[in-house]
């Protein structure tokens, strides 16, 4: 792998040894064949090992893994037929925030994601998956046609954040997030939100006030940037890791915590080692979410979903 | 809850309680550094005589400000869970909370009441900026949907004062689930066709803004308040250039079409009574048409 993280360089030695290994034996070298086996296994297990036990902030550095797959590779992966559309009918059209209306196992659904962009190029593109106000209008308007036409939400989620900016703030970025949250918990259709990667803050819970939220088994979701906590709580950045541990931002901490229903399963080594494997199993329970809601009206699935959110906190964990 | 036992001996208290500690009769003005006489601050609603700034001022204090003639009736705030993920930072937050609570002697950040302003029945939840920034967690979250219910019994408006930096991070992903549940505590009274109105006051930041004090019927602001959702000093670590004058202010609001009014806290009692003469449930109707 091009980028691997600092806890993962023992695997990564050994993936180097096992590559030069194999270049040895086009001499066809018996020895040499045992060798790489031998070193896969051991490979194989260190993985296993290391992300048995991921820290938090271990986790975050996964879920900000830069090979890891983004919204529009899950989108590419199991949407057919996909259309995008853009805008919010207002100022502009944010990248940010990507959206459309598509196939999924048969189905049209309406999509909504945060994209980060997965080259530099499209990282500018995208703004780091950070958006403006624009871009939480669009996704409320997204949500509203959803609503008509009784397609299915899917949202993904994967940002640092909204946007900080002059030009954000200008244009009311604290009404654009509110009214997000406000149109999520409105809707009468399913919706659904997956946490893909880096659930952060408001920007996070603007598309993901949902029905059902699944989130990925390396994924992070918090009120704040670990580094943000740090700096504020323990006046130093330094204290990221610690800031990681008191917050409470994995999947299985979320899930105690009741804010998430489901976790999905990554392929060992985490969801960038072997993208093809995360997106079928995200898909997967993707899938089975939707089905769970058959034969609910529109008036049960909102209000169930309002119930939800009254209901978290309030028992004990 | 009665209004001598809630309001009228915690006040009493309060007052004796500053007498004695009171070795600061003098305040600078944050907005033109002018010495301030408390005595003098207090009886212009902790505005600056000399610039106009507002000072910010307890839940309280605005509590008196708003409703007739200072008299309401406090409610008690529901329980909750206090310290759900045992957060520990520099200090353990559970007595960083206990010390908020034993300073202002409340649960936690807010503060809900009912009476009547300009003679129109109505509930004001008021944050306490002093309680630990104002900061939103479960027991803020839980507040305001008790002051919802409340609104909704007395068939009356909601107004609602945010003053707080945000979400309460010390209760990590819970504190960020009150963005939608506060939300849905507004929509509980829009839902009766009662008016849920937000007055801005310094600050409204963060996860705050971005949920109750955006959704308002009606949204009023302080002059001079900070209000945004992304911190100044975020802002301007992420863009690198200083921020534009007056940036994130009230009157930034107002000119960006964010607030429909600015208005000054010697006004805000009366203006919030004009408004609930507008849309209380109780208005003088229009004769209905002849069938
Ligand atoms: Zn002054």
């Amino acid at each position: 792998m091009a980028n691997f993280l600092d806890f993962e360089r023992p695997v990564a030695e050994l993936e180097s040894k096992i590559r030069e290994l194999r270049h040895l034996s086009s001499e066809n070298n018996l020895n040499i064949a045992d060798e790489v086996g031998r070193l896969e296994k051991e490979a194989a297990r260190l993985l296993r090992q290391i992300y048995g036990r991921l820290s938090p902030w271990q986790k975050v550095q996964v879920a900000r893994h830069p090979e890891r797959p983004h919204a529009l590779d899950y989108i590419r992966a199991f949407v057919t037929d996909f259309v995008p559309l853009a805008g919010d009918r207002a100022f502009a059209e944010d990248a940010a925030i990507v959206g459309g209306i598509g196939r999924f196992r048969g189905t049209s659904v309406v999509l909504i994601g945060t994209e980060k962009g997965s080259d530099t190029e499209e990282r500018l593109k995208h703004n780091f998956g950070m958006a403006r106000p624009e871009g939480y209008r669009k996704a409320q308007r997204l949500m509203r046609l959803a609503d008509r036409f009784g397609l299915p939400v899917i949202t993904l989620v994967d940002t640092a954040g909204a946007y900080p900016g002059v030009d954000a703030e200008a244009r009311g970025q604290a009404e654009a997030i509110a009214r997000a949250i406000e149109t999520c918990l409105d809707l009468r259709v399913p919706l659904v939100a997956a946490i893909i990667g880096e659930g952060g803050s408001g920007g996070a819970i603007a598309l993901a006030a949902a029905n059902t939220v699944l989130m990925l088994e390396h994924a992070i979701y918090s009120v704040i940037s670990p580094e943000g906590c740090a700096s504020i709580l323990w006046r130093t950045g330094e204290a990221a890791r610690e800031a990681a541990e008191a917050l409470n931002l994995t999947a299985e901490d979320l899930r105690r915590l009741g804010v998430i229903d489901r976790i999905v399963e990554e392929p060992l080594g985490g969801a960038h080692r072997h993208p093809d494997e995360a997106c079928r199993k995200l898909g997967e329970a993707l899938e089975a979410a939707l089905l769970s809601f058959r034969g609910q009206d529109g008036e049960s699935l909102r209000r169930r979903r309002r119930d939800k959110y009254l209901a978290i906190g309030r028992r004990g964990f | 809850m009665n209004w001598l036992t809630n309001f009228v001996l915690p006040k009493i208290r309060a007052v004796v309680a500053k007498k004695e500690v009171r070795d600061n009769l003098w305040q600078k003005c944050p907005g033109c550094e002018q010495m301030l006489y408390y005595r003098e601050l207090e009886t212009n609603l902790h505005v600056c005589r000399n610039c106009g700034h507002h000072l910010r001022i307890g839940a309280l204090e605005r509590l008196k400000i708003l409703f007739d003639e200072g008299a309401f009736e406090r409610s008690a705030l529901p329980e909750v869970l206090a310290d759900p993920l045992r957060f520990r930072d520099r200090r353990r937050y559970l007595d960083r909370l206990r010390e908020a609570q034993a300073n202002f002697g409340a649960s936690d950040a807010i503060a809900v009441a009912s009476g009547r302003i300009g003679g129109v029945p109505a509930v004001v939840a008021a944050f306490e900026f002093g309680f630990l920034g104002g900061s939103m967690g479960l027991a803020v979250g839980e507040a305001m949907l008790a002051a919802a219910d409340l609104a909704v019994k007395n068939e009356c408006a909601l107004i609602v004062v945010p003053a707080s930096g945000g979400a309460r991070m010390q209760e990590g992903v819970l504190s960020l689930m009150q963005m939608p549940r506060t939300i849905l505590a507004a929509d509980r009274v829009k839902e009766k066709g009662l008016p849920y109105i937000v007055v801005l006051t310094d600050p409204t930041t963060g996860g705050v803004s971005a949920s109750l004090a955006m959704v308002g019927d009606l949204i009023l602001a302080e002059p001079g308040a900070q209000i945004g959702f992304a911190g100044a000093r975020v802002i301007e670590e992420t863009i690198r250039e200083k921020l534009p004058d007056g940036f994130q202010r009230a009157e930034y609001l107002y000119e960006h079409g964010m607030v429909d009014l600015v208005v000054p806290r010697h006004e805000l009692a009366a203006v919030l009574g004009r408004l609930l003469g507008h849309l209380h449930k109780g208005r003088p109707q229009a004769a209905a048409p002849a069938s």
